[in-house]
């Protein structure tokens, strides 16, 4: 590219305050700056929040069983999890973090897969190809990278399949953000970079994280469309993904959207909350509640009815329910198992030493 | 097909005609790094590569290890198989936690469901007159990761086959180039009838001792079993080749059979290595062994300003001196059967 072929910095930038469809009170934007969802897909898009949360409850009732080691909650992010994986096409790849089970689950991964992770039992449970999930990621940034070159690769070999990459407001300052958007950008790859903003990197509040207006400036340095838009609103959500999916499809790039959430829970079960925020903060956030929100809309469009919300509700509540039931049972873990993905083929030295952790079992036995 | 050209090529070329074979053989393979496009890499070994098969095939990425690694991720998951340049050892810890963290381990922690048929060509260790970062022997980072495999040519024909059974392997590899062998000229073998990925081999037969030694080190260890040969020790050589997995058999046979060894490598001692090795011998040759297993290796230093380098590097009189400290004179008894 030549200087004079250098498109101007304006067409990058993200807007001042984040865009938004559906406000907390239930109205819609006036004068939109993206499409509203059509109805079925809003629709949809409750139906997975509604889902999605349950699942997080119930995970992290697991957590409390003892039945998960960890457990980091999405609460308050659905809009997030639930409006990206919905604008995601079946041939597309989701790159997630540790915090997005429920997008994993969302996107068709057992749940029972998804939570082998954080119970302890293996470091990936499913079939990263089965649903087209890489393995969550825990290192902070470091799946943007796997979901350029995957997306790289997918342009390569002609086939129409975009990366989503799941970040955080704390990976944004990770050397690999900034090594993935640089990539992106020069190879024009398809990714969408969804950056869920929910406030705390563990407990590093924004103010400490960037002095960028907002993380959206991020991809403008870099030379791609950058989009700020309400994480707790799941139809701008959704709508922003869309478009940034179809401009990736279209062979025009990545984008980068900046979703502005709030993370209800504490970074994980672990974690004490209470020492680094006030209640009021959380109280604040727990008004702009991504569920209740859409509710509101759809009831007075009269797209939701309590017959409607009574079969959501009994479907989320079966699905908990058949998860807790298979979560309950003891897993039965094969030692031998610990040598054979090592290697394509176990090396001399792995063969000995899983005869040797043999021989102990047997001795102990 | 004759098993080995008569032409002669250097390391460097060698490096590059695997590189071309394995492009024209399987469209899946591509070279991506930074100048490995259109200069041909700062030492040549893609020269000309990028213009025969493309753009889309060969070419520069943008100034980024951890990127260029982490995209490499990225591409192997969707069915490629990247080989990648970090250019100069020191230059290639950013990609660190790549490596580690995904490259090595992406196959266990999905239980073999990912493959990653990645590899990552790294210059190494010193001898050329670099300077800082430019000289480092990075090995025993990597082999001491789980996930990897690791192997360094000390030969042009070793450069051409283990470069393309390196490509071929559905595991990650990191390809370690002793820079200060690229203009070694020798024979290549296009017909791939090499010992394997994995083996070590005896470059020199001897009796009395056996030297280990691998990479840019393997032509000084050469030279100092020919000096020791006026001496009266007839030493063998063998070159590691891979330095993960580690070829024990091979190995053990010989010291069991000379009953001493010296480990001879130019990176630091501590913790190198030649430690790995050495520890393998004491358990697995104890009682075949008449003196301990010996190290030559680099000081512990951070690697020396190229004024400084010859005093760093391991050379001739270092291994002879090695060779005269393995107590032969206790054990001349033996050797002569006076016991």
């Amino acid at each position: 590219m030549t200087t004079t072929e250098r498109t101007a910095a304006s067409y990058f930038l993200p807007s001042d305050e984040p865009l938004g469809l559906v406000f907390p009170d239930g109205a819609a934007a006036d004068a939109p700056a993206l499409p509203m969802p059509a109805d079925d897909v809003l629709l949809r898009l409750y139906r997975g929040m509604v889902s999605g949360r349950r699942f997080d409850t119930q995970a992290t009732a697991l957590t409390k069983q003892g039945r998960l080691a960890v457990y980091p909650s999405a609460r308050g992010q659905e809009a997030c999890e639930i409006g990206a994986i919905l604008a995601l096409r079946p041939q597309d790849w989701l790159f997630p973090t540790y915090r997005d089970s429920m997008a994993v689950v969302a996107r068709g991964v057992d749940p029972v897969e998804v939570l082998t992770l954080l119970r302890g039992d293996w470091h990936c449970g499913y079939d990263p190809y089965g649903a087209n999930v890489a393995p969550q990621c825990t290192p902070l940034a470091t799946n943007t990278l796997h979901a350029v070159g995957f997306a790289h690769a997918a342009r390569a070999k002609g086939e129409d399949t975009v990366s989503l990459a799941l970040l955080g407001d704390g990976a944004t300052s990770e050397g690999d953000t900034h090594e993935a958007l640089n990539f992106a950008a020069v190879w024009k790859a398809p990714v969408v970079f969804l950056v869920q903003n929910n406030g705390y990197a563990i407990s590093v509040p924004l103010s400490k994280q960037t002095a960028a207006p907002s993380l959206a400036y991020k991809g403008v340095g870099y030379g791609m469309p950058s989009m700020l838009v309400d994480g707790n609103d799941a139809a701008v959500v959704h709508a922003a993904v869309e478009q940034a999916v179809a401009r990736a499809a279209a062979g025009e790039g990545p984008t980068l959207i900046e979703a502005v959430t709030y993370r209800i829970e504490s970074h994980t079960n672990a974690d004490d909350a209470t020492r680094y925020r006030e209640r009021a903060e959380v109280e604040e956030w727990l008004e702009r509640d991504p569920i209740a929100r859409l509710k509101r809309y759809l009831t007075d469009h009269g797209l939701l009815t309590e017959q409607v919300q009574q079969e959501i509700d009994a479907r989320a509540e079966d699905e908990a329910s058949a998860l807790r039931e298979r979560m309950n049972v003891d897993t039965v873990l094969d030692p031998a198992e610990l040598f054979e993905h090592v290697y394509a083929e176990p090396t001399a030295a792995l063969r000995d030493q899983a005869s040797e952790l043999a021989a102990e079992l047997e001795e102990r036995a | 097909m004759t098993a080995t050209l008569d032409t002669t090529v250097s390391l460097a070329g060698a490096l590059n005609r695997a590189l071309g074979d394995a492009l024209a053989e399987d469209e899946r393979v591509l070279v991506f790094g930074e100048d490995v496009g259109t200069l041909g890499g700062v030492f040549r070994v893609t020269d000309g590569l990028a213009s025969r098969f493309g753009d889309s095939r060969v070419f520069d990425s943008p100034l980024a290890e951890s990127g260029i690694v982490g995209t490499a991720i990225g591409m192997a998951m969707n069915g490629l198989r990247p080989v990648v340049e970090m250019q100069f050892d020191a230059f290639a810890y950013p990609a660190f936690e790549q490596i580690t963290s995904h490259l090595a381990k992406l196959r266990n922690r999905t239980k073999g469901r990912v493959e990653l048929p990645v590899v990552i060509r790294v210059p190494y260790g010193g001898g050329i007159g670099g300077v800082e970062h430019h000289c480092d022997s990075s090995e025993v980072y990597y082999t001491h990761t789980a996930g990897l495999r690791v192997v360094t040519p000390a030969t042009p024909g070793d450069a051409y086959s283990l470069l393309r059974e390196a490509i071929d392997c559905p595991d990650p590899v990191i390809f370690l180039e002793p820079k200060r062998r690229y203009w070694e000229k020798g024979s290549i073998d296009p017909a791939l009838s090499s010992p394997g990925l994995d083996r070590a081999v005896v470059r020199r037969e001897g009796s009395d001792v056996t030297l280990i030694s691998y990479g840019g080190a393997l032509d000084t260890t050469l030279e100092a079993a020919e000096a020791a040969e006026e001496e009266g020790y007839h030493a063998e050589v063998i070159d590691l080749r891979s330095l993960a997995p580690f070829d024990l058999a091979t190995v053990a046979a010989s010291v069991q059979r000379t009953g001493r060894a010296v480990v001879v490598h130019e990176a630091s001692r501590f913790c190198g290595y030649g430690a790995e090795v050495a520890a393998q011998l004491s358990e697995t040759c104890f009682h075949y062994l008449e003196a301990p297993v010996l190290r030559v290796g680099g000081f512990d230093i951070p690697y020396p300003a190229p004024n400084l380098e010859r005093h760093h590097l391991p050379d001739v009189d270092r291994i002879l001196d090695a060779i005269d400290r393995l107590q032969w004179d206790d054990s001349a008894p033996l050797r002569d059967g006076e016991a």
